[in-house]
């Protein structure tokens, strides 16, 4: 074991490595790059502790410009690079970042099984809904309709739902943000670390060449208030301006709805109060879609459960406790041996 | 419980023979591989040199009664050296139609064919595609049968012993080894106890089928033969002194990639999906975890291979398996692992293909896939296993390079390696010197691609090292720094170096010998991997006609030994019996533009002696 030295407090600037960042001016991933760095200056890792694993794409750049160890791998990958890393070393504190093709297209796979796995690791999506680095192309996140250098009369495929998709695979922490909210980001990131297991946060970030203003819908200033809905857990999930409006649950239809306390008989106690150790309503909230509702931002979900490399260490520890592990020579001769002329 | 009696017989007059083939053969579910691997342990244990050949239907269970249900083990057992599971059996010993139909083409003529008349009833005749009874109409005319209704003298055997019908009737591929063991004069002891182990918690079934062991072997003892068979003996081979043990390849490389991370004193990851014939070394490995060998099932081939390198990455040594295709899906993380310059390995079961191909059956076609068969130049280095106990040492040699030189080793087996045994004089492992791994601390002019200046390998470091943090990837990187780098002379020169490092592993491998034979001379037969069997057979066998034929047998396949192209110069002529297309023989005629000549053989099984002999011959009367 390494000798734990006291530790210095961590500023954003020593986060910050020596490599040019060169995404394009203007691009989501500078303010995402801003609240990863100041979440875990907060967090106080030591940097040689933090590791960064990415695939491809323009997100994937993001551990060279990190003042840690990273690891740039290959397209779809980084969640099978990082579980084999943890294997290797369960102390260190792994981070993936990931884009919307990279997680969900050619890496679905292995975003499936990071989380089914409960592997401790962060997954950060960075979902811009679209592919920057080849240029533009339509991603599965995309609209129905989005047009795209492949898609030119539009895109005809339905798009996934992140946040839905990891609710399916088992996650047990689920939350999303948004790149501009640097106050809420980096509150959503200590969060995700602080998890043991998988943890899967979805940011909406804006790619301001191949699709500037994606989520414009409720991410700009003027219709935020009115189009996001921060929960919090064991607090009424209110949004609008002045806080003016909340959801409801029909346990009629088993529907969510969006009311305003205080009209058609509409009391405040009949507004849903978050409990994100529960998985129905975490994905009810992820489902909600504007702009009949807000878009659900925070941690939508996070409940404890057993995780993969805790697992695997403890059954090889089970296993050394049944067996003894004699020297390779003894191992060679066990079972069936006979001597020839000696 | 039954105890063994009467191990000394009344006297029996036995025909001495140097050397015997034989095959069981049955329904997957007549217990055909145990009934081999039991004649295999007990075959050992009297002292003979010995070599199987596990043959396994595609389907796990297919319709009983089948042809291509028919699950076959193969025995070569000798007072000689023996180096292949043989070319065509002296004795068949077939449960049911099906397998008799499969099997009776390779059956030497005159050899001893034994069969359960109990399962030749019409239904079972006519799944074998028999149109009349092989048993009466000439069929076995030209062999000696041996017509015994074993299905009912097992149940006589068993009956009163609590068994249902059909749990007796498992018990006759028993009562048939004990009948095999009374020809060859073998003691039932070990398979007793055996059985008494394997069914501790079901003494009875341990009972009935030690009962089963005793009747087939009172029953050859005392029934009337007929006049034709006789009872043989196979005296001891004239093994090398020491302490022997029969051993698979899956069981040899399991134990080679434990002891190799040993003397390396790294820990072991290993991550792998299931894969024919591949799979067998994820489960002996799985078993091993008390020796902190972690093991990982993969959700798939390139997740295997990618959390193969994330763990060298975190400074364990990562190794994956797979076969053939699953290979081709982990080439983009091999050529990952080439960039960033990670130790990784990856084992190899070859299998007969393309594409699916058949799983079950052996091949060695993915040479060139191992040393050229991903984008770009990506140079690995590439080994080949002989023989079942040498995939010990080729399991240590690949975890020596892959952490030396931060590079993934390919090990190349073949699904005949994996499931075959032979006994293995069991090496003293004093005799092996450590080669202790050394992870990069001292940040004091550290670049994380600054190379040691003899071997070329950048140092390993791992994520948790304080000062030394940095970034790698599968992108182009500057010549020390690391840092992406698009720079052409800098491209042209990592280039070159990774070529260099791989090529340079050449000078820290053993000098190419020649196995059997001299040092020049008319004709080289050049061999990898478990071609050594036949062609090592096939020219002891023409050396001592006096035959001017030499063995020259691969093991490092790329970098290839740096002596090799003037070694072949010294011959007239090139041999390279292959079970592929013509792939190492490519590779000699590129490197060093010798004339060599290729003997061909894709049929999904290992080569006969008799073939390899016989154009060996044709080449010497060129």
């Amino acid at each position: 074991m390494t000798v734990q030295q006291a530790p210095a407090a961590l500023t954003a600037k020593d986060l910050t490595s020596d490599q040019e960042v060169r995404w394009c001016p203007g691009c989501g991933d500078y303010a995402i790059i801003k609240g990863v760095r100041s979440a875990l200056a907060e967090i106080g890792t030591p940097r040689e502790r933090t590791v960064f694993v990415s695939g491809i794409g323009c997100a994937a750049r993001f551990p060279y410009y990190m003042a840690t160890y990273g690891f740039h791998t290959i397209h779809g990958r980084a969640p099978a690079i990082a579980t084999g890393l943890k294997l290797a070393n369960p102390e260190l504190d792994i981070w993936v970042v990931t884009g919307d093709g990279d997680c969900l297209s050619i890496g679905g796979n292995h975003t499936l099984h990071v989380i089914r796995r409960n592997v401790d690791v962060n997954v950060l999506l960075f979902n811009n809904a679209i592919y920057g680095l080849t240029k533009g192309q339509y991603s599965p996140t995309s609209r129905v309709g989005t047009k795209s250098p492949s898609t030119p009369l539009g895109s005809i495929d339905n798009p996934v739902s992140a946040t839905e998709f990891a609710l399916g695979c088992g996650a047990r922490f689920v939350a999303r943000s948004v790149d501009t909210l640097q106050k809420h980001l980096p509150e959503v990131l200590k969060r995700a670390h602080a998890h043991k297991g998988a943890s899967f946060v979805e940011i909406f970030q804006n790619c301001i060449v191949y699709n500037d203003g994606a989520f414009a819908q409720f991410t700009d200033r003027a219709v935020a208030a009115d189009t996001q809905v921060h929960v919090e857990h064991g607090k009424p999930v209110l949004f609008g301006k002045d806080n003016d409006k909340g959801i409801r649950l029909n346990t009629r239809t088993l529907k969510l709805e969006v009311v305003k306390p205080g009209e058609n008989g509409v009391s405040l106690d009949d507004i849903l109060v978050h409990d994100e150790t529960n998985k129905v309503l975490a994905t009810l909230l992820a489902h909600m879609q504007p702009p009949a509702f807000p878009v659900a931002l925070g941690v939508l979900y996070c409940e404890d459960g057993p995780e993969y490399t805790t697992a695997v260490y403890d059954q090889v520890a089970a296993a050394k406790a049944k067996k003894k592990a004699v020297p390779m020579d003894e191992l060679l001769h066990s079972g069936h041996t006979w001597r020839v002329g000696i | 419980m039954a105890a063994v009696t009467a191990e000394q017989p009344h006297h029996v007059e036995r025909r001495e023979v140097e050397s015997v083939v034989i095959r069981f053969a049955g329904d997957s579910g007549d217990g055909v591989q145990i009934t081999g691997s039991q004649f295999t342990d007990t075959t050992a244990l009297a002292g003979n040199d010995l070599a199987t050949f596990p043959d396994f239907p595609a389907e796990i269970r297919a319709p009983a009664g089948t042809t291509f249900g028919v699950s076959a083990f193969q025995i070569n057992f000798g007072a000689r050296s023996i180096a292949t599971a043989g070319d065509a059996p002296d004795v068949l010993v077939a449960f049911n139609p099906a397998a008799l139909k499969v099997c009776l083409p390779d059956i030497y003529p005159g050899g001893l064919v034994i069969v359960d008349t109990g399962t030749f009833g019409a239904r079972n005749l006519e799944k074998a595609g028999y149109t009349s009874n092989p048993l009466e109409d000439g069929t076995l005319k030209k062999y000696r049968a041996l017509k015994i209704d074993i299905s009912k003298l097992t149940l006589e055997a068993v009956k009163d012993m609590g068994l249902t019908s059909k749990e007796g009737l498992r018990c006759k591929n028993f009562w048939t080894l004990g009948l095999v063991y009374w020809l060859y004069g073998r003691s039932r002891k070990s398979t007793v106890e055996w059985l008494e182990r394997r069914f501790a918690n079901r003494p009875e079934i341990a009972k009935a089928n030690v009962a089963a062991l005793n009747a087939g072997h009172a029953f050859a003892e005392t029934a009337e033969m007929p006049g034709e068979i006789s009872a043989y003996v196979v005296p001891p081979a004239p093994l090398a002194p020491g302490i022997y043990r029969n051993i698979t390849g899956t069981d040899a490389m399991a134990w080679g990639l434990l002891a190799g991370t040993q003397l390396a004193e790294v820990k072991a990851v290993f991550c792998s999906y299931p894969i024919t014939p591949a799979s067998s070394l994820l489960h002996a490995l799985a078993n091993l975890k008390h020796y902190d060998v972690v093991t990982f099932q993969a959700e798939d081939e390139i997740a295997a291979a990618c959390s193969a390198i994330g763990a060298s990455y975190g400074g364990a040594l990562g190794i994956t398996s797979s076969s053939g295709p699953g290979v081709a899906l982990k080439g983009e993380a091999i050529g990952l692992a080439i960039s960033a310059e990670l130790p990784l390995i990856v084992v190899n079961a070859q299998r007969a293909g393309p594409s699916t191909g058949m799983p079950t059956k052996t091949e060695q076609s993915d040479l060139y896939q191992a040393v050229f068969g991903r984008n770009a130049d990506s140079p690995v280095a590439v080994l080949a296993a002989r023989s079942p106990s040498d995939c010990f040492e080729v399991g240590i040699e690949a975890v020596r390079i892959a952490t030396k030189y931060m590079t993934p080793v390919i090990v190349l087996t073949d699904g005949y390696i994996v499931n075959a045994a032979e006994p293995w004089r069991i090496p003293d492992m004093e005799a092996y010197a450590p080669f202790p791994v050394t992870f990069r601390t001292d940040p004091e002019g550290f670049q994380p691609f600054l190379r040691d200046p003899e071997t070329l390998s950048r140092p390993w470091v791992k994520p948790g090292t304080p000062e030394l943090m940095h970034r790698i990837g599968g992108i182009e990187k500057s010549y020390a720094t690391g840092h992406i780098s698009y720079d052409p002379a800098n491209h042209q020169k990592m280039t070159e170096v990774r070529a260099a490092k791989i090529n340079g592993i050449a000078k820290d491998i053993p000098l190419q010998t020649v196995e059997d034979g001299t040092e020049g001379g008319r004709l080289a037969v050049v061999g990898w991997g478990s071609t050594y069997g036949p062609i090592s057979r096939a020219v002891s066998l023409l050396r001592a006609e006096g035959l001017d034929v030499s063995h020259i047998h691969l093991r490092h396949l790329w970098p290839l030994p740096r002596n090799l192209g003037d070694l072949l110069r010294k011959f007239d002529r090139i041999l390279v019996p292959e079970m592929n297309h013509g792939q190492l023989v490519t590779l000699l005629r590129a490197e060093y533009l010798v004339p060599a000549e290729g003997l061909n053989q894709i049929s999904g099984k290992p080569f006969k002696i008799s073939t390899i002999e016989a154009a060996i011959r044709e080449q010497l009367e060129k």
